[in-house]
């Protein structure tokens, strides 16, 4: 009886907090379906008299497909050099033993310690004076480089996992360093391969301070920004704004279901087992 | 006659320097250099035209010390702080005891918790600027349920930050927990098995043996929540934009709206510099957990 009484109240509790996560997120997308003057008198319930023309003036607006594009080149542009990048660091931490290996390791770890915000005035600084500014490069590379320091982390020990055995028996047929990467460690690695792209995926589809800070051209917005200059223009059209929100919510949702295991797997650093 | 030996040698340099000369350069040019130009402009008033000439010595750290705006975004910052260590991780950590249990729809509660993570900081910013706003949004629908005329929350100086608060701890329990939930299904069977037998009861077994085991990983949680805390921007920008009166700023926002977008490199620096004292500060403290080498696979 007492076990019964306390799954109860289990049950209440998770259900009531599953019910505080999920109602903003429920409100939103259906406010968004709602007259302005319904969004004042009926704020929880279904729509009474759906109005589609918040999402679909939306999905008929070119700055709001220019913007998800701009995104869109930001996020895989950064994530390929990441991935490249980060991986062939990982792979000479883990497999070549030199002098300066722990340290140069190190000299990574300590920079993911570094604030991205201390940097960011010196940051656009080089960027202009690298004459970047009023490019994709001007976001894409900040983004590559504050993406380092965890993604070889997170290479480097995966790497470190695999057989030994595989590798000196590569070495020993005659095949370089070169040719065991790109033949046998990419290949063998697509776990964390997905994790880290997901993870940088996220990170830069989401970034709103460095594209906010880099970019002045409107054609070279990123949608969070797109989004903050929609707001302001629209700021108490509640209707429009959460169509805004819901469209760029429903992508972030489907993206998290189908690739759930490698985001938590990457940020919770092992895997959350089934 | 190149020995294969020679040849594998060759080999491992050619490796060495071509595999680590993007990574180290990117991360040098774009990373560790601008930290230290940020030290180094911190000392002078500049726009960030010609070279850097204005030497102030130590004036832009007086000023900012003395500026009423800043101290309070620091005070802010060490509350948001404050609160997610002492409420939102304790809270996170219950949860994940509750249900990472063999509790039925334990993956279902999981999955919701954690969603809120997945959302960009300005878009759950905005949804609760909606949920907030004291005409249209949810609170104003409570509000006139009980018949009253509803407050705008977060136009009212005594309580933004709190609404502050609220949304924080909304989307970043779930990761907290998320870590927890890896962290316990890392106890083995057996120990658990044992204090059964052994007639431990549920809250027992946490206090004992379930939280005693999870520090290392409790100490992570801390450490990403303390960093996560200092560099809070997103979240403010759509909701407050650090109004009303300024009262609601973060140090990164204070740094946005007073050193980035009027241009003051210099002093815009000095407060970079002051946000990066207190991480490295934050980070000397851990330096011992964070870089043992048994510990990084889980960082």
């Amino acid at each position: 009886m007492k076990t019964n009484f306390r799954t109860y109240y289990l049950y209440l509790i998770l259900f009531f907090l599953a019910g505080v996560i999920i109602i903003p997120l429920y409100v939103s997308v259906m406010g968004g379906f709602k007259h302005t003057g319904e969004l004042r008198t009926n704020s929880l319930g279904l729509p009474i008299d759906w109005k589609f023309e918040n999402y679909t003036s939306l999905l008929a607006n070119s700055d709001f497909w220019l913007f998800l594009w701009n995104s869109t080149v930001y996020a895989v542009g950064t994530t390929f050099f990441v991935v490249l990048f980060a991986s062939m660091t990982a792979f000479v931490f883990a497999h070549v033993k030199f002098a300066a290996n722990k340290f140069l390791y190190n000299y990574f770890l300590l920079g993911l310690m570094f604030p991205f915000a201390t940097a960011i005035l010196p940051l656009f600084l080089r960027v202009r004076d690298f004459g970047l500014l009023g490019t994709s490069w001007a976001v894409i590379i900040p983004q590559i480089a504050f993406g380092l320091g965890f993604s070889i982390i997170l290479f480097r020990g995966f790497f470190r996992q695999m057989p030994k055995e595989i590798f000196e028996a590569a070495v020993c047929d005659g095949c370089s360093y070169t040719q065991f990467y790109f033949r046998f460690t990419l290949p063998l690695s697509t776990p964390i391969l997905a994790t880290v792209s997901v993870i940088t995926l996220t990170g830069s589809w989401n970034n709103y301070l460095l594209p906010l800070i880099m970019i002045n051209d409107e054609s070279l917005y990123s949608w969070p920004m797109g989004i903050m200059v929609f707001r302001g223009e629209y700021f108490t059209d509640w209707g429009k704004i959460l169509a805004y929100v819901s469209l760029t919510l429903v992508p972030a949702v489907v993206f998290f279901f189908t690739l759930q295991k490698y985001i938590v797997a990457g940020l919770t650093g092992g895997a959350v087992k089934e | 006659m190149r020995s294969a030996k020679f040849d594998a040698l060759l080999s491992r340099y050619y490796t060495i320097i071509i595999f680590l000369i993007p990574a180290l350069t990117i991360f040098t040019l774009f990373v560790v250099l601008p930290i230290g130009e940020a030290a180094y402009y911190s000392f002078f008033r500049w726009n960030g035209y010609g070279a850097p000439e204005k030497f102030v010595g130590l004036k832009n750290y007086e000023f900012l010390f003395k500026n009423r705006v800043f101290i309070m975004s620091l005070k802010n910052n060490f509350y948001i702080i404050a609160i997610s260590l002492f409420v939102q991780l304790p809270f996170a950590l219950l949860i994940a005891l509750m249900i990472s249990d063999k509790l039925r729809g334990a993956a279902f509660f999981r999955t919701v918790f954690f969603l809120p993570f997945i959302l960009a900081e300005i878009v759950t910013a905005l949804i609760w600027a909606y949920i907030y706003d004291g005409n249209y949004g949810l609170v104003a629908a409570i509000w006139g349920f009980f018949g009253a005329e509803a407050p705008f929350i977060l136009g009212d100086k005594d309580w933004a930050l709190l609404a502050i608060l609220i949304v924080i701890f909304w989307k970043f329990f779930g990761i907290h927990m998320m870590i927890y939930i890896a962290g316990l299904q890392a106890i083995s069977k057996e120990v658990l098995e044992a204090a059964k037998v052994d007639g431990a009861g549920p809250i027992t077994t946490a206090f004992r043996i379930k939280i005693p085991m999870l520090i290392p990983t409790i100490k992570l949680s801390v450490f990403l929540s303390l960093l996560g805390s200092l560099q809070l921007f997103d979240i403010i920008m759509p909701l407050t934009g650090g109004g009303p009166s300024n009262v609601t700023h973060s140090m990164v926002s204070y740094l946005y709206y007073f050193g980035v977008m009027r241009m003051k490199v210099g002093f815009g620096s000095a407060v970079g510099v002051v946000i990066f004292l207190i991480c490295l500060f934050i980070a000397i403290g851990y330096q011992r957990t964070l870089m043992r080498d048994d510990n990084e696979n889980k960082f």
